[in-house]
């Protein structure tokens, strides 16, 4: 807790992210190298889906990356509604486009493996249809920041569509077990334990270490970028104040 | 590829381009933010260097 208000401070945190970035975007370059050259050269093919399995490397880290991000972005915005954080509002802003990016790569990407296995683009199943709804949540988010002049306004307007989103995250992971779905079941993050074989699994951890490190850097950027537009609307607020009472 | 590669290759293509293209945009935005807030932060030195007039309010 006390981590947390230290680094509501946003000079603090600001010295934070100069730290981070460089060495996460340096994870993010090797691990999805790493994932990519394993993946496409050395992974072997699926006995029934031959090298349509390979977009597995791409759809699967990206599916994980959207629901991740989403609860990021709840956490950081019921932080925000809660102890008045400045920065942790502006860390829910800076993920959703990242987090909107990912589960439009995530949808793309099924529709890819999908037409060649299941003979089809799209189906209204319970998974691609709540993974759809994820993404207009991440735009409903973004739009309602967009919606207020004041920053705090759009603040809690955007948290509370965030919080009450939440409850997709449960859908989107149990759709598969709950429906009759066309999207196969979980075959990673089961009870049991994974499902696939090593030689498809690492390279698809590698993969995921990737894309969680590239949405580390790219967050820091965003963040930094928000804190200095926070900064310029603070000072051109405070002079025209003075400007006006000379 | 077993006749996927028109599937295998754009889904990788697309990705790629989805994650470069967040990138650049916001490492353009960083950039412009900063270099505006460096502008406003040099507009403002001055006036706060500017000494205060004989007579003034400020001086009951």
């Amino acid at each position: 807790m006390n981590v947390m208000h230290r680094f509501a401070n946003p000079t603090r945190f600001l010295r934070l992210a100069r730290v981070i970035q460089p060495w996460s975007m340096a994870v993010a370059l090797v691990a999805i190298v790493a994932g990519l050259v394993w993946g496409l050269v050395y992974a072997p093919v699926d006995y029934q889906q031959g090298d349509t399995v390979r977009i597995m490397f791409v759809h699967v880290p990206a599916a994980w990356m959207a629901l991740f991000i989403y609860g990021i972005m709840a956490v950081a915005s019921a932080v925000g509604l809660i102890w008045r954080h400045a920065v942790a509002d502006l860390a829910a802003k800076a993920s959703a486009p990242i987090g909107a990016a990912f589960t439009v790569i995530c949808l793309v990407t099924g529709s890819l493996w999908g037409q060649p296995m299941w003979g089809t683009w799209w189906v209204w199943d319970a998974r691609l249809t709540s993974m759809l709804i994820l993404l207009f949540l991440y735009i409903g988010y973004m739009a309602l920041w967009q919606a207020f002049d004041d920053p705090q306004k759009a603040a809690r307007a955007a948290a509370i569509l965030a919080l009450v989103g939440t409850i997709n995250l449960p859908i989107i992971k149990f759709s598969v077990d709950w429906w009759n779905t066309l999207h196969q079941p979980a075959s990673v993050l089961t009870l049991a334990g994974p499902k696939i074989h090593a030689s498809l699994l690492w390279p698809l951890l590698f993969m995921a270490i990737g894309f969680k490190a590239y949405f580390i850097s790219v967050l820091m950027i965003r963040m930094r970028s928000e804190l200095a537009a926070r900064r310029i609307r603070g000072l051109r607020l405070a002079y025209a104040a003075a400007d006006t009472g000379r | 590829m077993g006749g996927y590669a028109a599937f295998v290759w754009p889904a990788f293509g697309i990705a790629a381009l989805v994650m470069v293209t967040l990138l650049m945009t916001s490492l353009r935005g960083l950039r412009s933010n900063q270099a505006a807030l460096d502008a406003l932060e040099q507009d403002i030195a001055p006036r706060r260097r500017r000494p205060r007039q004989k007579g003034s309010n400020h001086d009951a």
